[in-house]
């Protein structure tokens, strides 16, 4: 027994949507989600993350030439209601009139299925999310997670053809949302439903996420895969917004790039290149017999069991941060040489 | 060692034992005495309306005359007063709770306008009201002899009770993404007002309720300006029996108006107070 409806693909064309007091929520976007992908939206607040899932929700309308298509019918005049989409809140929106197993079924009791049925689907639906236990609980008698598990039991009951999740985990603390995390991945992946995740955390959406949509300012700031918009950035913001990026300025001139804590030699350098970007991983401590291109000073060490992270001095805005595995202790103000991989090296 | 400290802790626990009884008894002395304040005048009003000579006093006997005077004269008031305070509150209901809902709904500077502008009826003097209501519908003939004028008044004094209650059920609810959630599973806007909103609002509405009748049956400044000599509710009546009539009299229809309206009052009371949350073994755990 499937859990959802055949998936649909969702369509936005030429959607933007501007408030009632002039705020410009969203610039105009077009946006193709696959059937049966999970689609992250990422971004830090306001940058209209949230506008954009409620419009595909139907709880916003787009404003005049937005079309929202789900397969190939238009449903841009369509009420939520009749859209047939799932929805998890970040506050989860149980109803607090009713039991756990009565907010389960309320979908199925709007559409005037039996009691036999609803009965059914409700034990079906407390067993997929493991919380068979708490059927007769009072809402405000849950945990968070359990919370978030009612929701997303409640969504999933009517068999929507798309799933929309507004910051799921946002409310829980951080253990659980790392547990949780995994249990809505499973999840997904077993139900193979179009889901449209919206988070402003990085982790969750690199874990989670077919491809990410990074936003910024109501523009979408680059469309990929998780791999895709940590190595390859298409710009400054989702370079920055993504993990940990390191930058050093200088001066490009035939291959090489000089700045104040050395050079770097780098065939593929692009002539007048004033900056270069890299993650600590792509940069690692020089090795006694091996040629350092950088140098500098170690301005904080952090360690972190496995690894150490050295905040590193070279003369820049930013310590660079690089990590280091070695079994040894580092001195504050210790001169140490760093190795860079150049096929970690952007220029953007 | 020990034996002495047993013994002083025993000596200090019974010396602030018996402060502690000193001082709640002081407490219960005084919350007695308070609701002997209170109690006595209503009791003694009510032996007054069942002595034979409230100047002679208790010595003169009891009796059930006055009272059967009383309702024989009065007990269409009594009717009246609780169908008007029926009346009132089924209009108060159904105009007040979709009022506080789209007040709820809507939260800008207009409708916090209006909310303050809803106190108005309750800051005016009553006498106030009904002499504008007077002025301007007195003329009206029919509407001005009709239980319907009165009823007006009292709808224009309690209503703010009504939405004011429900209101402040809905504010403390984040009502709009309960809706939200239960239109996502399909639920159109009647059937959210009925399985969402109604019922997370119900303590507001059964507080409001128990506020409209009891403002409603006691009300008196404006109904006594705005009644007929055929239209005349229970406080108005009684009015006229303390002005008119025999002390007894007066009396033994407070005794009625009070063994009529105690049941109405607490059975409102009793559905407006919410059910004590069902526990099961499997809640402990």
């Amino acid at each position: 027994m499937s859990a959802a409806g055949r998936p649909f693909s969702i369509q936005l064309k030429g959607c933007s949507k501007t408030f009632p007091d002039g705020t410009r929520a969203l610039e105009t976007l077009e946006l193709d989600i696959e059937a049966g992908e999970t689609l992250v939206f990422l971004g830090p607040s306001g940058c209209g993350k949230t506008t954009t899932l409620r419009i595909i929700a139907g709880l916003e309308s787009p404003d005049v030439g937005g079309q929202v298509f789900f397969d190939s019918e238009n449903v841009t005049a369509l009420p939520i209601e009749r859209r047939n989409v799932g929805m998890v809140f970040q506050s989860y929106a149980l109803f607090p009139n009713m039991s756990v197993a009565q907010n389960i079924g309320y979908g199925l009791r709007i559409k005037k299925h039996n009691a036999k049925a609803i009965n059914a689907r409700v034990s079906e639906m407390l067993e997929m999310m493991r919380i068979e236990a708490l059927a007769d609980r009072r809402v405000d008698q849950l945990s968070g997670g359990q919370r978030q598990r009612v929701a997303l039991a409640r969504a999933l009951a009517v068999r929507p053809r798309a799933l929309l999740l507004d910051e799921p985990l946002t409310a829980l603390d951080a253990k659980l949302r790392d547990t949780l995390r995994l249990e809505i991945d499973t999840l997904l992946r077993s139900l193979a439903i179009t889901t449209v995740y919206v988070t402003h955390d990085q982790a969750e959406a690199m874990a989670l996420g077919d491809r990410i949509v990074v936003m910024d300012q109501g523009r979408v700031a680059h469309v990929g895969t998780p791999r895709e918009i940590y190595q390859r950035p298409a710009n400054r913001f989702v370079a920055e917004f993504i993990g940990t990026m390191n930058k050093v300025s200088g001066h490009a001139s035939a291959g090489v790039f000089t700045c104040s804590a050395g050079t770097i030699s780098w065939p593929q350098l692009p002539a007048g290149a004033t900056e270069l970007l890299f993650r600590p991983e792509d940069i690692r401590l020089a090795g006694a017999d091996e040629p350092s291109t950088l140098s500098g000073r170690v301005a904080a060490a952090f360690f972190l069991g496995d690894r150490t992270r050295l905040f590193i001095e070279v003369g820049e805005a930013q310590p660079l941060v690089v990590e280091s595995p070695a079994r040894r202790s580092f001195e504050l103000g210790e001169q140490l040489g760093l190795a860079i991989d150049v096929n970690g090296l952007l220029v953007l | 060692m020990h034996q002495l400290m047993y013994q002083l802790t025993r000596q200090l626990t019974h010396k602030l034992m018996h402060k502690r009884r000193w001082l709640f008894m002081l407490q219960l002395a005084f919350t007695l005495l308070i609701c002997a304040f209170l109690i006595v005048p209503v009791i003694l009003s009510m032996l007054a309306g069942l002595t034979v000579n409230y100047l002679v006093g208790i010595e003169s006997g009891l009796t059930l005359r006055w009272v059967v005077e009383v309702w024989d004269g009065y007990r269409e008031t009594i009717f009246a007063s609780i169908g008007l305070s029926l009346a009132c509150l089924a209009i108060t209901l159904v105009l007040g709770v979709p009022a506080a809902y789209a007040l709820a709904r809507r939260q800008n500077r207009f409708t916090r306008a209006i909310e303050e502008l809803l106190v108005m009826p309750v800051a005016v003097p009553g006498l106030a009201t009904a002499l504008a209501l007077i002025v301007t519908y007195g003329t009206a003939g029919g509407f001005r002899t009709s239980w319907s004028f009165i009823l007006v008044g009292h709808v224009l004094f309690t209503l703010p009770f009504m939405v004011r209650a429900v209101l402040a059920v809905l504010m403390a609810i984040d009502l709009k993404t309960l809706e939200e959630g239960a239109a996502s599973l399909g639920a159109s806007f009647g059937q959210r007002f009925r399985d969402i909103v109604l019922p997370n609002c119900r303590s507001g509405i059964l507080a409001g309720s128990l506020m409209v009748v009891t403002l409603s049956m006691g009300e008196f400044n404006m109904t006594w300006l705005l009644h007929t000599p055929f239209t005349k509710t229970l406080p108005v009546g009684l009015a006229d029996a303390y002005a008119s009539l025999r002390l007894e009299v007066g009396s033994a229809y407070t005794l009625i108006f009070f063994v009529m309206i105690m049941p109405l009052l607490l059975a409102l009371q009793f559905f407006a107070t919410p059910r004590s949350k069902k526990f099961s073994v499997k809640d402990v755990s």
